[in-house]
């Protein structure tokens, strides 16, 4: 494997981590603040349909990632007034919501656009243009360095920086700031932060509209990145970063570590069918299902243990 | 503070709860523009108009009550078991296996055999995630989410390499022997000359199912286990504290849980595709959700609520084939389904409670 064939794979790494990212940090947000998330595939295909429709619609990928926004959020308050308002089962939730995604998205696909399920293509300013960071025409003839800025670091969307730039924003936001404390404190034990005064409710909420917001960005980009939607886009990615969150221990700099580490598995499968290690031969199969059975093993606690957020799961009743 | 009779509880709430799914399934028909009484009308003629149809319905049905009951049997014990989707894919492999390596003479043999194979694999599949959550703690919906991946990545893999005919174009097993052929209602009922129609694919596995959802009651309400299980589903202290041991339960009910869903594929795969195909569950361990959820979990409601979505995915076909509405307008039912009657519940639950309550006020005070 010469430099250059890593390069691109980290480079395609990073591509599919992008999603991932976003949705993780989605995830992560609304888990810190006790509300189990496994609607995250619902919300990212829904916002992934909703930006990819209005985009098509409109040639405006910004009008596109406004719809894709608030489609995911419009999802993330339905669990919200079912896991907060009603205290129902967050589990049960979020399943519904995945599913109500997966169809709504067909029918009403279909209904508008009659293309089985998928949006007309995006091109032009329906997608996102990736941006050539400066110098990295010149930096490209720059031996070593050169094709790692060109090709790794530079020419990805702007949605890819901005998933970057979510994760130091995450973590001060998260342990800096009095709202995040907060947040982390609803997801402990709300009884403490409810005796404080603070409202348990309006906290949950918060963190879900963030959840909302970062998967609607993450459903965008798998939009702007296939020029269109396609009926089940999102392929199991809300669970992977499900998976991630488990990884990273719920934290924004693991987080960020474990997508790539997802992402970079996903792209030696998309690249290798088969890889052969000597005798042993590693089917493509085995490098689609690792993400989940590396996760099986992390919260069988056999290589370290993730502990989530105690309160998490568990509606809030206030006592009388 | 006097509670909500029972029948309020079991029947009203959760036929509120359909109602208000249904009624949001009408506005999405209605929203893209199609006629909700038009479709419901296309839907019940094309799954119970005649016997084609209906023999689609309870070929679904069947699938239904197997995961259903998978799903329930967890439910009871408090886990809440998402791979039954995963279990029937390996109960899949499961039935394959004993389908294509033993020389069946009849299907009164290859039946047991088969359903042995189902259950087995499907049992052992749901053994891990049962092992990981009672012995370390990880969490079964997490890990049985994971396990659904892992077996269609498992399943796809050795349906591939292993099971695949050398040279066939589609990724599928050899077709089962003739000895492994399960008698379809056709075959069923014609020495009682009742004609049913020869394409419809409900079999034998039907009254297997019927049968499976009479043993849960019997196992959940009239057994010393079907007491442990419900007792530490109710309350995981108190049962430890009368003794119960938390780990054999778990493993226990999802064993049971992973069989159930394991033993659908003699309906999918020897009962009506007759040979291993890929993605043969279709969903049906998903369903099995609603299912449970509609029926409260016990067997003659999953039976009822089986037989609805067996209505709703056959109906479904039919709406796509003459309405043009997608039939993934089943899984927006199903999904509405679930939000109402499980998540929602307290939406419905509490208004209703306090109207009994001002009404045995009033009754007081006259």
């Amino acid at each position: 494997m010469d430099y250059l064939t890593v390069i691109q794979i980290l480079d395609s790494s990073l591509r599919l981590a992008t999603p991932l990212l976003l949705t993780c940090l989605a995830g992560l947000f609304s888990e810190r603040a006790g509300i189990v998330d496994i609607g995250l595939e619902g919300k990212l295909l829904a916002a992934a349909f909703l930006s990819g429709a209005v985009a098509a619609v409109t040639g405006s990928i910004w009008l596109g990632l406004l719809a894709g926004v608030a489609g995911s959020l419009a999802f993330s308050m339905l669990h919200g007034l079912a896991s907060i308002t009603f205290n129902g089962d967050q589990l049960i939730s979020g399943v519904a919501l995945n599913f109500l995604a997966a169809g709504l998205t067909i029918v009403v696909g279909q209904s508008w656009f009659a293309l089985g399920g998928r949006t007309p293509s995006l091109f032009g300013g329906g997608r996102f243009e990736s941006w050539n960071l400066p110098f990295s025409d010149a930096m490209a003839r720059v031996p070593v360095i050169g094709p790692a800025y060109d090709e790794l670091i530079s020419g990805h969307t702007a949605l890819t920086y901005v998933a970057l730039a979510a994760v130091p924003l995450s973590w001060w936001v998260l342990y800096r700031t009095r709202f995040g404390l907060r947040l982390r404190a609803v997801g402990e034990n709300p009884g403490a932060v409810d005796t404080a005064g603070v409202s348990v409710v309006r906290l949950r909420y918060a963190a879900l509209v963030i959840a909302g917001v970062l998967c609607g960005l993450a459903g965008t980009y798998l939009a702007s990145l296939a020029a269109g939607f396609v009926k089940d886009m999102s392929a199991g990615r809300g669970y992977i970063a499900l998976a991630a969150l488990i990884f990273a221990k719920w934290r924004p700099w693991y987080a960020l570590w474990a997508t790539l580490l997802f992402g970079l598995l996903e792209a030696i499968g998309n690249r290798y069918q088969s890889i052969a290690l000597g005798d042993i031969v590693i089917p493509v199969q085995f490098m689609q299902a690792l993400p989940y059975i590396l996760t099986v093993i992390i919260l069988a606690g056999f290589v370290g243990k993730a502990i989530p957020p105690r309160a998490g799961g568990k509606p809030y009743v206030k006592e009388r | 503070m006097t509670k909500m009779p029972k029948w309020a509880d079991a029947v009203l709430i959760p036929l509120i709860s359909i109602l208000l799914a249904f009624f949001f399934s009408g506005l999405v028909i209605w929203a893209i523009g199609k006629d909700p009484f038009m479709a419901i009308r296309t839907m019940v003629q094309g799954a119970f108009g005649n016997t084609n149809g209906l023999g689609y319905t309870l070929y679904y049905t069947t699938n239904f009550i197997f995961t259903g009951l998978s799903v329930a049997v967890a439910y009871h014990a408090g886990l809440f078991n998402i791979g039954s989707e995963g279990q029937a894919m390996l109960g899949g492999l499961g039935v394959a296996l004993v389908c294509l390596n033993v020389p069946w003479p009849h299907w009164t043999l290859a039946l047991p055999g088969a359903m042995i194979g189902g259950a087995l694999f499907g049992a052992a599949w749901a053994f891990i995630p049962a092992w990981l959550q009672a012995k370390r703690g990880s969490h079964i919906v997490i890990t049985t989410i994971m396990f659904n991946f892992i077996a269609s990545a498992l399943v796809g893999y050795i349906l591939l390499n292993h099971l695949k005919v050398p040279g066939a174009m589609a990724t599928e097993s050899a077709r089962f022997g003739a000895g492994a052929h399960l008698p379809t209602f056709h075959e069923m009922l014609a020495p009682f000359g009742i004609g049913f129609n020869r394409n419809a694919p409900a079999n034998i596995s039907f009254v297997v199912a019927i049968l499976a959802a009479i043993a849960f009651y019997v196992l959940i309400w009239r057994t010393r286990l079907g007491y442990e299980i419900r007792a530490y589903g109710q309350s995981e202290t108190a049962a430890k504290y009368a003794g119960i041991n938390p780990v054999r339960i778990v493993i226990i009910a999802m064993l049971i849980s992973g069989a159930l869903a394991g033993l659908m594929a003699i309906n999918n795969v020897m009962g009506e595709a007759e040979r291993l195909i890929d993605n043969a569950v279709e969903g049906a361990g998903f369903i099995g959700i609603a299912v449970a959820l509609m029926g409260r979990n016990h067997p003659v409601g999953i039976v009822l609520a089986a037989l609805l979505f067996g209505f709703l995915y056959q109906g479904g076909a039919e709406l796509a084939f003459w309405e043009s509405i997608p039939r993934e307008l089943v899984v927006v039912i199903q999904a509405l389904v679930i939000l109402f009657t499980g998540a929602l519940d307290n939406m419905v639950r509490i208004p209703l409670e306090k109207l009994f309550l001002a009404l045995s006020r009033r009754r007081k005070d006259a």
